[in-house]
């Protein structure tokens, strides 16, 4: 039978009484922004997936809250109130509710929640809805169960009812109802009029693991289709009739405004209809894009430099340096790792650099929005949807929830579209208010403009001196970190800044797992105009390779193997061990390589997930070198859809590849030098190592995957660097010396 | 006026003939599925066939493919067209997607001249393709695939 597991009454109470306020259960009722705007969505090439309520409702349809939607035809329809760019949530999500509702995964579709927080929020951000920090299957996990196992409830239910059988007899498979003693048997489709005359239930059963058909799974992705023949809707792909395209010129340096410009000649290219001057620079609306793009080349501006930013990256490595020397916010401060310093048989010491990261995801910043009689429709890869609707709803006087948002696919995102200013969104709304909302507009940001706009991951120092005792133990590690704050100035200070301390600077240092009695971790935050985001796995950008680069120095001062010496002192990191043990095992760790070639292994745990990974390296005669296979161990928890926990794992490695190969946005006079893939590089397939991932097996809630392999490669490679040359390395990307 | 040939059939487009096929191919033409990613041949999204080869539409401009017939992600039918597009389904290589048309279209370029790639073939032929999610390996392990598939 069913049910077996019964999560907390109090919980589940008021999840389905919340669920019903979100959406009602009226027959042919649709679920918010479902139906009126149909005329508009009309002119999209394809409805389906990544686009919020555009599909037209069945005729008739059982609704039996704010996620499933079922209609007579046997479809299964679930909302999705995460962004789909990449990393699978609208596959998992739908599988969370296809596992409990017993639906046939064949018969499941899906569809972009609109942006409504009191219903779609995220669980782990109060009432706040957005993607991020690896929590979309982290904080769902129940909340999408409890949406399938109510329908399945109510399904039952009204089985029961109409063929006058106990409810408890009632076995429901792939979409299937049967009654086996009398032999009926109905499909989800014909008892979804008669369902929604049902209670909905105050409480429901979740399966236990062991239960489970499709989650521990690979099922199909969702999206796969529509991705490899060209249907998927992208937000540069929307047209609406009348639309113009903008393109904005942006200051040359940050902090720099606009003066003044003349748009005599950018008006007489044909297909220019409107320059206009907005905060953010001057927009050049046209009719498409390439008008536009001739209009802005033909734009002359000048701008305002008193307040620019005018320092290169080289003056702020030495600033932070020079910082870096000086006690900083503390922290974490366990024992005295002054004394135990000065007290250590032997101290090593390093000072390393972090340059800029831009995202660069494919798909540029982009954005549309028109006015409507009820306020604000955005078409967007919308990852924060709340802080979007306020930011969006201030410039133009409206309250937020008449800024109805139509989340698409994005292009990737790393990060990126959860701008917690809001940036690229503001300043396509304050282009259709400067055009006083006669039209619709399509922001599109060239590749230059996107990497040279803003929104870097910031450039950091770090400082490290630890100590080893006589037995080669270490007893001591004083940590100092050095880079601008993300969260400073955004809604989110109150919650990510403590005690002076932006958390997303330090996580991986302030929570360092290893056993070492005296720690001291010390932050320094300072303020420029260059403006900062989080970058696919935030923190742990920086501070895996530090913490992870440092203990195998230590590890190689101390004589031991680098999994020996990490052994030792993650005792108390059962899930940190277990990963590091698959990972070398499965690496073949300590059998023999061949001469030029090196293996190094890092172990990383970052949104709740533990990821360890050896790489393999080889040093060429030339003094490059390439990265020959990487073995990946993960620890999510349960693998909702394993196959999707590899898909991100391998593509999270080559993400942080990237990084640690080859990318570097650098600022020259305040200037960003790099300006597309040709000088900003990021991986291509061959530089892809072979890569192998293997899954902890768990009962363990699930954990984010999006971001947790991304930090551990750049550590794997330069210890396996180190290992093949002696060379030690203090910055990223990674440069041999030897 | 310009007369170019998509997918079979014929677009009449008043356009500047400076500007890039991909522009063409998606503000007028109203065909989405070839993507923007860089502008200037670094990345490979646009990729899309002139004549059947592999061409990147955004460095290409527009009257030079006129009076060629120009094949785009959605009116791909060859035979490795069906059999990279079923292979990718099949191993789920797609992440965010925005990548994927042109690194289909790529592929199937490939497989079109060699049946039967080595990986060497294969590097050398999609390294003009970025994927930023990183599915390289399911890139590598679809074509594969499909070359198999098609014997």
């Amino acid at each position: 039978m069913h049910n077996k597991e019964t999560v907390m009454i109090s919980r589940r109470l008021f999840l389905v009484k919340s669920m019903v306020a979100g959406a009602g259960l009226t027959l042919g009722m649709a679920l918010p922004g479902c139906s009126r705007e149909e005329a508009a969505q009309e002119s999209l090439p394809e409805a389906g997936p990544g686009k919020a309520g555009g599909a037209v409702v069945a005729e008739s349809h059982f609704a039996p809250n704010a996620f499933v939607r079922i209609g007579a035809d046997d479809r299964v329809t679930v909302i999705i109130k995460h962004l789909e760019m990449g990393q699978g949530t609208y596959t998992g999500l739908a599988t969370l509710v296809a596992e409990e509702l017993d639906a046939a995964w064949s018969q499941i579709e899906v569809e972009g929640a609109p942006a409504d927080a009191n219903t779609y929020n995220n669980l782990f951000w109060g009432k706040l809805q957005g993607t991020g920090g690896s929590t979309a299957i982290a904080n769902s996990y129940e909340q999408m169960r409890n949406a399938g196992a109510a329908a399945r409830h109510m399904l039952v239910a009204a089985a029961a009812r109409q063929w006058q059988v106990p409810a408890a007899d009632i076995d429901v498979q792939d979409g299937v109802l049967r009654h086996a003693a009398s032999g009926r048997q109905a499909t989800f489709g014909t008892l979804a009029e008669l369902a929604a005359q049902e209670a909905v239930p105050e409480t429901v059963f979740l399966k236990d693991p062991e239960e489970f058909r499709l989650i521990g799974t690979r099922v199909p992705r969702k999206d796969s289709r529509a991705k490899v023949n060209g249907s998927a809707l992208f937000t540069q792909d929307v047209q609406l009739p009348g639309m113009l395209t903008a393109l904005v010129v942006h200051p040359p340096r940050f902090g720099a405004r606009l003066k003044d410009f003349d748009a005599s000649k950018a008006k007489q290219v044909p297909g220019v209809v409107e320059v206009v001057g907005i905060p953010a620079g001057v927009a050049v609306l046209a009719n498409d894009f390439w008008s536009a793009k001739k209009g802005r080349d033909a734009l002359q501006v000048e701008w305002d430099e008193t307040d620019a930013f005018m320092l290169g990256s080289a003056e702020l490595v030495a600033q932070y340096r020079a910082l870096a020397d000086t006690p900083g916010s503390s922290v974490r401060n366990d024992g005295d790792a002054g004394s135990a310093l000065q007290s250590a048989r032997q101290t090593l010491q390093t000072t390393l650099a972090f340059p800029y990261l831009a995202h660069a995801a494919l798909e540029p910043m982009n954005c549309v929005m028109q006015r409507t009689p009820d306020g604000v429709e955005v078409w967007n890869g919308e990852q924060y949807q709340t802080p979007d609707q306020q930011a969006v709803a201030g410039v133009f006087g409206i309250a937020p929830e008449q800024v109805k948002i139509n989340m698409l696919y994005a292009g990737g995102s790393f990060g990126r579209r959860a701008n917690p200013h809001s940036d690229y969104l503001v300043e396509t709304a304050t282009i259709v208010k400067a055009i006083g909302g006669r039209a619709p507009v399509k922001l599109v940001r060239t590749r230059e403009d996107d990497m040279r706009a803003g929104y870097y991951r910031p450039l950091y120092v770090h400082k490290i001196e630890a100590g080893l005792d006589a037995a080669g133990n270490p007893v001591a590690w004083h940590h100092r970190i050095v880079g601008q704050s993300i969260a400073a100035d955004t809604a989110f200070e109150g919650a990510l800044i403590k005690d002076g301390v932006d958390v997303t600077s330090v996580e991986g240092v302030s929570n360092l797992p290893y056993a070492i009695p005296n720690i001291n971790v010390e932050l320094h935050s300072p303020v420029h105009p260059v403006p900062v985001q989080w970058w696919r796995s935030v923190g742990s950008t920086h501070t895996a390779f530090a913490v992870e680069t440092f203990i195998d120095r230590l590890a190689a001062a101390a004589g031991r193997d680098p999994v020996v010496f990490r052994r030792a002192l993650l005792k108390a990191h059962p899930r940190h061990l277990g990963v590091m043990e698959l990972a070398a095992d499965k690496a073949g760790w300590g059998s023999p390589l061949a001469p030029a070639r090196g293996r190094g292994i890092a172990v990383h745990e970052s949104f709740n997930s533990y990821v360890a990974q050896v790489a393999e390296v080889t040093v060429h005669a030339d003094k490059t070198f390439s990265v020959d296979r990487v073995v990946i161990a993960v620890d999510c928890g349960i693998a909702v859809n394993p196959d999707v926990v590899r898909a991100q794992m391998e593509g999270g490695m080559a993400f942080g590849l990237a990084a640690a190969l080859n990318s570097e946005l650098t600022l020259e006079q305040g200037r960003v030098v790099q300006s597309n893939f040709h000088d900003y590089r990021v991986l291509r397939i061959d530089e892809m190592p072979e890569v192998e991932v293997h899954i902890v097996t768990s009962t363990q809630p699930p954990t984010g995957v999006g971001e947790p392999a991304t930090p551990v490669i750049a550590p794997a490679v330069a210890n396996a660097l180190s290992a093949a040359t002696g060379q030690w390395f203090d910055r990223l990307p990674l440069q041999l010396s030897v | 006026m310009l007369t170019l040939t998509i997918n079979g059939a014929e677009h009449r487009l008043d356009v500047d003939p400076d500007m890039p096929l991909l522009w063409a191919i998606r503000d007028h033409a109203g065909l989405t599925g070839t993507k923007y990613g860089c502008g200037m041949s670094q990345c490979g999204a646009c990729t899309v066939h002139l004549d059947g080869k592999a061409v990147r539409s955004c460095v290409t401009p527009v009257s030079a493919a006129a009076g060629k017939s120009v094949t785009t992600i959605e009116g791909l039918d060859s035979a490795a067209g069906r059999a990279l597009q079923a292979a990718w389904e099949k191993l789920d290589v797609v992440q965010c997607g925005y990548c994927q048309s042109g690194q289909i279209m790529s592929a199937v370029d490939l497989l079109t001249r060699n049946p039967d790639p080595t990986d060497s073939d294969i590097t050398t032929a999609l390294s003009g393709n970025i994927c930023r999610c990183g599915t390289y390996v399911r890139i590598r392990a679809a074509i594969k695939a499909a070359s198999r598939a098609l014997g």
